[in-house]
């Protein structure tokens, strides 16, 4: 049973944040890491959000990704107000919805790689057997599936991020999200991640992708730059599509 | 489904730190263990003294008279007048009258308690002959030196051969052995079997003449029984005008008074083992907590990939469960091989499935009791804070 990956055609609109604000008050100053920030993501695009460290990067993706609520604001995920949600729906929503690639890999120690990539299908309540099949699957594809009892630090830094992108292809979610996935390897893998997520866009999956290296950002059809949780420039560059 | 996921999930995440996940069971351990073992012991001690009052028995009432000085006293002949005058409710009586005595057998030596008796000491007693004759009307009348032996006696001195005919020598005097007691408890020293009988009338000259203070009788059936202690009560206060002056109570009455006693003793003691059991759990609820804290950053992951409130909660309830039943199954383990241990003691047990079970449950209802706090504070942590945590 193969899942529904795109339920509706490209360009049609699954996030929208407008005039987000997330205000974080210690005493008497005040950090405003989201300062009235809109943003209008359609399906199938490939955005990168960039812009110097402190600029807001992370905070924005982490209530992209329904990790974090925003001070103000609204945001439409698929057409429905995140705001709105419980936290079941947004458990489902983390589960199905979005796939999370972070800088810092976030594998659990404890598990091994499988074990780690099934995760979110645990959590989606699939069969032991379709679990490892499309574990396997995934692993597959970021190719380390000879290896999958093996436990993240057994791994290179490089390696430990691929199986974090098999775990957020795991559940085969319409978007993924990526804080700096290149930020703490070498550029030589963080260009083989950089590939393989361009890969993934051609497949047909949206990507919402932070960074602040700008050669990364020059590859990317769609840049978004931050500065002081304001969005400066909000730039599509038609030529570096496909 | 879930629920056996983190079930696995807590086996091996308790499998990770071994020497923890053991202290924080020693609680448990001890607590059941302990619950086990105590109510082992009280009920084997129990079944033991209850089996005793009932081989006695039922019907038995004993009386003891202590008297008031003066000349007011009651006779074995006023004693059997009183059978005599209420045949309904009273079956038979015989005097008690026990004196401290060496039986000696050609060389062998064994100091005994020899009790004097009238002819119905079988009756009233439960207690029957198995070889020869017991104790008659014509012994007690003519003081007759003829005794009767308990299986003991016959293991120490006749090494279980036949002894009637024999004589032996009771304080000095010559006894002719008459019969042998049914045995009851395996010949053991200090039981039924450890019994030397004699007319009482011989154990009252041997003693020195005193006055009888130790009647048994028994009822016409169980159901008079309480009728029968009545009226030996009446008369007794007639005689002495003073309910302190004597005693009378019957087995059931004591049989019911050790059921009580062990009652309240196995209350206390499960209590004790109880406040065991809430420390262990408390132990459980304190290792919990430090592992909510030590595992935010995974909580953080599980939730950004999907893990809801309820999955979280049910993965560290669980894991307080197993621990608590693993423990609790250890426990059980250790409580029946100590308490089977005490047998080597000479002590009865009696492990009770009850106490088992209940020590089980207990066990697991604390794993929950005590790992859901931990658990809904996990369950609750907000995923990004749970993610920046180091
Ligand atoms: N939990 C927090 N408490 C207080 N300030 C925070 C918190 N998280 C982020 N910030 C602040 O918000 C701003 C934006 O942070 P972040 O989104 O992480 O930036 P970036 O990812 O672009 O480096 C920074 O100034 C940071 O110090
Ligand atoms: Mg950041």
């Amino acid at each position: 049973m193969a899942e529904q990956k795109q339920v509706a055609p490209v360009g049609e609109r699954i996030i929208e944040l407008t005039d987000i604000y997330k205000i974080y008050s210690d005493g008497d100053s005040e950090v405003r890491a989201l300062d009235g920030v809109s943003l209008a993501i359609d399906r199938g695009e490939f955005v990168a959000i960039v812009g110097a460290s402190g600029s807001g990067k992370s905070t924005c993706m982490n209530i992209v990704g329904c990790l974090d609520i925003p001070t103000k604001g609204s945001y439409m995920l698929h057409g429905t107000d995140v705001s709105t949600m419980g936290d079941y729906e947004l458990a489902r929503v983390r589960n199905k919805e979005l796939g999370f690639v972070f800088q810092q890999y976030n594998l659990i120690p404890k598990l091994n790689l499988l074990e780690n990539v099934e995760l979110p299908l645990v959590y989606r309540g699939l069969a032991p057997e379709e679990r490892k099949r499309r574990a396997m699957e995934a692993l597959e594809r970021v190719g380390l599936a000879q290896r999958y009892q093996k436990f993240p630090s057994q791994l290179s830094g490089g390696q430990q991020q691929r199986v974090s992108i098999a775990r957020a292809l795991a559940g085969t979610p319409p978007v993924i999200l990526a804080d700096e996935p290149t930020g703490a390897l070498d550029s030589k893998t963080g260009k083989d991640v950089l590939e393989f997520l361009k890969t993934l866009h051609k497949d047909g999956t949206t990507i919402v992708l932070i960074t602040h290296d700008n050669s990364i950002a020059e590859q990317i059809p769609r840049v978004v730059r931050l500065q002081d949780g304001k969005i400066l420039s909000d730039v599509v560059k038609e030529a570096a599509v496909g | 489904m879930k629920i056996l996921q983190a079930f696995i999930l807590a086996l091996k995440s308790l499998s990770t730190s071994k020497i923890r996940s053991f202290l924080t069971m020693l609680g448990i351990i001890i607590g059941v263990a302990a619950v086990i073992v105590l109510v082992s012991l009280v009920n084997g001690m129990s079944q033991d003294m209850v089996s005793t009052f009932e081989s006695m028995g039922t019907n038995l009432i004993s009386v003891s008279i202590r008297g008031r000085g003066g000349n007011r006293r009651v006779s074995a002949e006023d004693m059997q007048q009183l059978v005599e005058d209420n045949p309904d409710y009273i079956g038979a009586m015989s005097p008690n009258v026990s004196i401290s005595g060496t039986v000696k057998y050609e060389s062998e030596n064994l100091s005994t308690t020899c009790v004097g008796v009238n002819e119905y000491y079988g009756d009233i007693n439960n207690h029957d002959v198995q070889v020869g004759r017991s104790i008659a009307y014509m012994d007690v009348e003519s003081r007759q030196r003829n005794c009767v032996l308990g299986t003991y006696q016959v293991n120490e001195l006749f090494d279980g051969q036949n002894p009637i005919g024999e004589t032996v020598k009771i304080n000095g005097y010559s006894f002719q052995v008459v019969g042998v007691l049914e045995e009851k408890q395996n010949g053991e020293e200090g039981g039924s079997d450890d019994t030397v009988l004699i007319p009482y009338t011989v154990a009252q000259k041997l003693g020195g003449g005193f006055t009888i203070s130790s009647y048994n009788f028994s009822a016409a059936s169980k159901d008079t029984v309480d009728q029968a202690v009545a009226v030996i009560e009446n008369y007794l206060l007639k005689v002495y005008s003073n309910s302190n002056a004597y005693n009378v109570y019957n087995q059931a009455e004591a049989v019911e008074q050790v059921n009580e006693l062990m009652g309240t003793m196995t209350l206390v003691l499960v209590g004790v083992a109880g406040i065991s059991l809430l420390v262990g759990g408390i132990g459980i609820m304190n290792i919990m907590l430090v592992s909510v804290t030590e595992r935010t950053r995974e909580i953080g992951i599980r939730k950004s990939l999907g893990a809801t409130p309820f999955d979280i909660k049910s993965q560290f309830v669980v894991e307080a469960i197993t621990t608590s039943g693993i423990g609790g199954v250890i426990g059980i383990l250790f409580g029946i091989l100590a308490a089977w241990a005490t047998t080597f003691a000479g002590m009865t047990v009696s492990i009770s499935a009850l106490a088992v079970v209940i020590a089980f449950s207990v066990s697991v209802v604390i794993g929950v009791t005590f790992g859901y706090f931990p658990a809904k504070k996990a369950s609750k942590l907000n995923p990004i804070e749970a993610l920046r945590y180091d």
